[in-house]
């Protein structure tokens, strides 16, 4: 099967191709950064400290046991949560801005540990051997891309999904409702660092080559600006800001040096003039069922909302 | 050794408090973390290096061409990137900083290339003190004395005149200081002009210190900057100066005793280290959670 799918991937240009992994990467991020600051409301400014962990891990397993990759993409999601779950236990009871420098300097703690270590090669950066699988990594990025989509979604409508948005909404009243805050934001955390983990792992074996520096600050703020771009908490939304900010770097590529001057003008840009974001208060698939027309619209809820607000305030006038 | 190496860290400490300064005080009146204040002192450091290279004038002279421009930048970013924003999330505040940050060190690339570059040499003449086993250069004594004149005269901004209290009256409750007939617009456009200057006098101490202005300097000092502040209680001008002070020292110790390596790594971890102990910083005023 392998092979077929090889040859099926030999049709498309490799630039494109290296831009669709690049994007499928970048939605796996996305996603797990969109539980933590997205449903859970915790700002994180080190989730590329994950995505590095989950890159040297599954390049070292590789390396060392030679695991077949999908178990190794796992053990490395597994690996990378456990970290997360450590370093999220103590820092976690902060707050707001607090927190977000704590996750900032976790994240250059990290990298600078990596930099000194042997077993990351120090400075030099770690080559990754190829991934033990047959199928093509293109297609294993866009499986996993599916598989987290369909997995965040289903969190988004659990019970676990819905005491994470009430710890958004308000600590304490959601801790008065009997949730148990702590335990809620180290699980979304250590969520959010599996699907950054596997996603490192994915990166590491398609570049080939990685480096501690590659997972600097300007990284987090990459996966960050995605979210914040498609709309907070919004599933569609990651995906959509993923895509358009994994794939913006390339398609300014023909503007060569002035390609970052015009990636942090559009930043400012689309903040301006979308600052909840492009899909912030759209709802993917409540459009999808209205289209269909197996859910009333918003309007005439809120119509009929109003029109039942009035009448009880006649009543006790 | 010990006083020569607490020297080294107070010089370098009160640079990153200069910095510290102009983030907490924005933080304080508009809760928003001013991503591109780094970059705003990036530029202070290549506008004084031009000012000496080109025109050729006194370094004093420098510095305050570099924070004259500086004050022009930051009120025009804020004017073009973080104004429009003031009602709508934090967030994306914060991404719109960011993308001014992106956009400033490109352009700084772009214009004077990726090299760092060195002030030109007898800018300030380095003599050497030997006091005791220590020996600490003039330089360093300058950029201590500087420092501190700035941020005696902050002080003396922010509370002994009008504008100060209209300050402070912002920075503790926005809405109200509106009601009462405060132009909190023209407020705010002075605080970004406070800060930007400190960071732009930063800058082109650093510059000489190092003797390397690159257009990526800001960066790392932005955030180390960050981290002074919100370890001192973001939101405290005092303590952004303690917290900068703490760090500067620290990390020479650090690199004193030989983890140079893990530099950048020591004031994150005293930070986090810190909050742990402290959640609100050093001198942060305690916050009061309500339902």
């Amino acid at each position: 099967m392998g092979d077929v799918l090889q040859s099926m991937l030999g049709y498309i240009n490799p630039y494109y191709l290296q831009i669709i992994v690049n994007v499928g990467i970048g939605i796996i991020l996305a996603l797990g950064l969109n539980v933590v600051t997205g449903l859970t409301g915790q700002l994180s400014l080190g989730h590329a400290a994950f995505m590095s962990i989950g890159a040297f891990t599954s390049a070292i397993i590789t390396i060392k046991l030679g695991l077949p990759f999908s178990l190794n993409l796992l053990l490395t999601g597994f690996i990378t949560a456990a970290a997360a779950a450590l370093i999220g236990l103590p820092i976690l009871r902060l707050t707001g801005d607090y927190l977000a420098i704590c996750t900032l300097g976790f994240a250059e703690i990290v990298k600078v540990i990596f930099l000194n270590l042997d077993i990351t090669n120090r400075a030099l950066g770690l080559s990754v051997p190829a991934a033990h699988t047959t199928i093509p990594l293109p297609v294993v990025v866009w499986v996993v891309v599916v598989l987290a989509v369909t997995f965040t979604t289903f969190v988004h409508n659990s019970r676990f999904g819905r005491a994470l948005k009430a710890v958004r909404g308000d600590e304490i009243a959601a801790e008065a409702m009997g949730i148990n805050v702590t335990r809620y934001k180290v699980q979304s955390f250590a969520l959010g660092a599996f699907l950054a983990g596997v996603g490192g792992g994915l990166y590491a074996h398609f570049m080939g080559y990685i480096n501690p520096s590659d997972f600097g600050f300007l990284k987090s703020v990459d996966i960050l600006s995605m979210i914040v771009l498609g709309g907070l908490g919004s599933i569609t939304g990651s995906v959509i800001g993923a895509t358009i900010l994994s794939a913006a770097p390339e398609f300014l590529r023909f503007m060569a040096t002035y390609r970052m001057l015009v990636y942090g003008g559009l930043l400012v840009c689309m903040m301006i003039f979308r600052p909840n974001g492009l899909m912030g208060s759209i709802n993917f698939t409540d459009l999808v069922l209205r289209t269909l027309g197996r859910k009333p619209h918003l309007k005439k809820i809120m119509e009929q909302k109003s029109s039942d607000t009035s009448r009880t305030d006649n009543g006790n006038s | 050794m010990f006083f020569q190496q607490l020297i080294n860290g107070i010089a370098l400490g009160s640079t990153y408090a200069l910095i510290a300064l102009g983030y907490t005080m924005v933080y304080g009146i508009i809760t928003l973390i001013n991503f591109a204040h780094g970059e705003i002192y990036m530029v202070g450091a290549f506008v004084g290096l031009f000012a000496t290279a080109i025109l050729k004038v006194n370094f004093l002279v420098a510095m305050l061409i570099a924070m004259v421009a500086c004050v022009l930048l930051g009120v025009f970013v804020e004017r073009v990137a973080y104004r429009p924003l003031r009602k709508s999330s934090r967030l994306s505040a914060l991404i719109s900083a960011i993308g001014v940050s992106i956009f400033l060190s490109t352009l700084a690339q772009m214009l004077f290339g990726a090299n760092a570059k060195g002030y030109p040499e007898g800018v300030f003449p380095v003599k050497q003190i030997t006091i005791g086993s220590a020996e600490i250069s003039t330089l360093q004594l300058l950029i201590i004395a500087i420092s501190a004149i700035l941020m005696i005269s902050l002080e003396f901004i922010v509370h002994k005149t009008k504008i100060g209290k209209a300050m402070r009256a912002t920075s503790e409750d926005y809405n109200t200081a509106a009601l009462m007939g405060i132009n909190v617009n023209m407020v705010i456009s002075f605080t970004f002009a406070l800060g930007s200057a400190l960071a732009a006098a930063g800058g082109v101490l650093v510059g000489l210190l190092f003797n390397a202005v690159s257009f990526n300097m800001g960066l790392m000092a932005g955030l180390k900057a960050f981290a002074a502040a919100v370890l001192g209680g973001i939101g405290s001008i005092p303590g952004a100066m303690l917290g900068g002070l703490l760090l500067g020292v620290t990390e020479v110790a650090g690199v004193a005793f030989g983890y140079s390596s893990y530099r950048d790594a020591i004031a994150f971890a005293i930070l986090v280290l810190v909050l742990l102990v402290k959640p609100t910083g050093l001198l942060g005023r305690k916050i009061q959670k309500k339902v």
